[in-house]
């Protein structure tokens, strides 16, 4: 059977069930604030919405292999680009555009200028060091690592802290090779 | 590359944004594995079942607040109701359309107690992917949607206790949710003077 061909991201988000962004939006809001009342510094939230991101990432990626029918990524650059143009639109309804790539190919920037995460939100003067998308770098990071990627992600820009857009550095640090747990003759 | 005119407007206050029209969409994956990681780190904040729904609860009634402000702004003409029935049919239809896509299966009277009302729902967004293990028993994510709930009325000046129940069904695999609303006394007897 020949493999079946991916899926663009428009036709995978069609397909699935959908909710309503701001109930999202506002959940995603409660969780923020029950972060900053119960852990008080903004690093440790920082550091909880990664993890908890983290978390979603290692679940979600079988989701996107299954519903997408991408295969393996021949580069680093076709992994992104595939995060960007189909897993920001199948779950997020929003596109993302990739640029900035080093020489190496193993960088870039992912730029959202939509962002449904943040609709409604102001960060006042106390929160100013917080990542409030920071459970969105958690995901890419959880993601990538399932398949066989180590990465780090800073964020470069954010619209809640002024800047005209939202940027994600993407950095591959290590490439792990496949290990099977049992030899085929077992 | 953004142009130097093309750049997007820069707003200094969330107050200067135009309102969202609300059509916009997320898929239910996306809602249903952040609500998840909210139960899940709040289970990790509490040693009993009471206290994880209070979280809940709490985490619910934020959004709820928000929602009323919101969908009075954008539906209602800056005009919030101020009747009993009002209020709950707000609540049954236009809060529910918006946040679950669908007004809620049915609205009651309690038969019991003239101060009670429920909502109910065959099957709760926030409890479709969720299993309760046998260990904590009665335990409802309804909670969120009576966070929901409560912080909508709470704040239109219908103060209220709200419990999610699960209620077995008939013929049914899973039971349906029900939300149940008790008024506090100020509210009955406001309501009294006005009819």
């Amino acid at each position: 059977m020949a493999p079946l061909a991916p899926r663009s991201g428009d036709a995978v988000f069609a397909n699935v069930e959908r909710v309503n962004a701001e109930l999202f939006t506002l959940t995603y809001g409660a969780i923020v604030r029950q972060l900053l009342t119960d852990l008080e510094e903004v690093e440790e939230v920082n550091k909880q919405l990664d993890q908890m991101g983290y978390n979603i990432g290692i679940r979600l990626i079988d989701e996107f292999l299954a519903k997408s029918n991408v295969s393996r990524c021949v580069d680093f650059k076709e992994t992104c680009d595939v995060i960007a143009k189909v897993g920001f639109k199948m779950f997020l309804g929003v596109t993302a555009t990739v640029s900035n790539w080093d020489a190496e190919g193993t960088s870039c920037s992912i730029i959202l200028e939509d962002n449904p995460l943040v609709d409604f939100v102001e960060l006042p003067d106390t929160c100013q060091g917080l990542n409030y998308c920071n459970i969105l770098s958690g995901v890419i990071r959880g993601a990538l690592e399932m398949v066989s990627m180590k990465t780090e992600i800073t964020w470069v820009r954010d619209m809640l802290h002024g800047d005209d857009a939202y940027e994600l550095r993407l950095k591959l640090l290590k490439q792990v090779p496949e290990e099977y747990p049992y030899k085929d003759d077992e | 590359m953004i142009g130097v005119g093309a750049k997007p407007k820069q707003y200094s206050n969330v107050l200067d944004k135009p309102l969202s029209r609300g059509r916009q969409e997320v898929s239910l994956s996306a809602f249903a594995f952040l609500f998840s990681e909210m139960v899940q780190y709040n289970q990790t904040q509490v040693d009993n079942i009471a206290e994880l729904e209070r979280r809940l609860e709490a985490a619910g009634y934020a959004v709820g607040a928000r929602v009323l402000e919101l969908l009075c702004h954008r539906d209602k003409g800056n005009r919030r109701e101020t009747r009993l029935l009002g209020i709950l049919s707000f609540v049954h239809s236009t809060v529910w359309k918006v946040l679950f896509g669908k007004v809620a299966d049915s609205l009651e009277k309690g038969t019991e107690h003239e101060d009670e009302y429920m909502i109910s729902e065959k099957e709760l967004l926030v409890n479709r992917f969720i299993s309760i293990p046998k260990d904590m028993g009665s335990f409802n994510c309804g909670a969120f949607v009576a966070g929901i709930v409560k912080g909508v009325l709470d704040n239109a000046g219908f103060p209220a206790v709200v419990t999610a129940h699960f209620v077995p069904m008939e013929g049914q695999q899973r039971p349906r949710t029900t939300i149940l609303i008790k008024f506090a006394e100020e509210v009955l007897r406001r309501e009294a003077r006005f009819s």
